[in-house]
């Protein structure tokens, strides 16, 4: 990613404890801030960074509680970029874990639709990962500024 | 935010109100109180009062479908009442509408389920 065509740009290690989702999510809220974003983009985006931090902890890390999940924010005139990586397990099949309702942990009562709404909240999701290496997810998302909230 | 949460019992119907954030870090803690709960009252109708719930993501859908399969096994039916627009969203995306009840309210569930 090239930070020099953007505006502005946070970057976060965090500590792969699922505590940290919610701090990732409140990070989130006050950085955006600066572009008055809609009532409904923030909660969009929220849910976005939520499902993907909580992603890299539960499956990429598979819960272990002592690596680092690592988050970019960024935005230019148009849209916010969020990355969110983890050097955890990887993932074999990408377009199995794209399914909708797919999960590998339906015994913890996961629902298989992280991807799906991460995909249907943001104008364009990749996904990069390497078994045994990690995966990084990259997310664009168009604003407008300055609209009446919600 | 951290989730709150308060149940009321009503005979097989346990009525759950969420206050907060629903996501996978206070959801440990939920669901082993709600299973206690349901286990231990037989619960068969279940209504989830989401008035109070400002953000849910999808461990929260998994949530719910783990009740509703519980329930099932009883022949129950889960409710969820008071859901903002966004939780709606998430809720309709998750294909959830289809076995699971939408009341406007908790006294509109539990009015169902006395008449019923």
């Amino acid at each position: 990613m090239d930070s020099l065509i953007k505006n502005n740009e946070v970057r976060l290690e965090i500590l792969s404890k699922i505590e940290n989702v919610v701090f990732a999510r409140a990070v989130s809220v006050s950085f955006l801030v600066n572009i008055n974003p809609t009532v409904s983009f923030i909660n969009e985006f929220k849910t976005v960074i939520s499902e993907a931090v909580t992603n890299a902890i539960v499956h990429g890390y598979e819960n272990r509680t002592n690596k680092y999940v690592y988050i970019t924010i960024s935005y230019d005139d148009d849209f916010v970029y969020l990355e969110v990586e983890d050097k955890g397990i990887g993932i074999e099949n990408i377009e199995e874990a794209r399914e909708p309702l797919f999960t590998t942990k339906l015994a913890e009562e996961r629902a298989g639709l992280g991807f799906t709404i991460m995909e249907v909240f943001t104008d364009s999701m990749e996904i990069a990962s390497k078994v045994g290496v990690g995966t990084k997810l990259s997310f664009k998302k168009r604003y407008q500024s300055g609209e009446s909230n919600d | 935010m951290a989730l709150k949460f308060q149940m009321r019992i009503r005979k097989n119907i346990l009525t759950l109100r969420l206050d907060g954030d629903l996501d996978q870090s206070c959801i440990g803690k939920l669901k082993e109180k709600v299973a206690n709960v349901m286990e231990k009252y037989q619960i068969r109708y279940l209504i989830l009062n989401f008035d109070k719930l400002s953000f849910m993501d999808s461990t929260g859908i998994g949530f719910i479908i783990g009740r509703y399969a519980e329930v099932k096994k009883k022949n129950g039916m889960v409710f969820i009442c008071s859901m903002n627009r966004m939780v709606e969203r998430i809720f309709n995306l998750s294909g959830l509408s289809k076995i699971c009840f939408v009341a406007k309210t908790e006294n509109d569930a539990l009015g169902y389920l006395e008449v019923a």
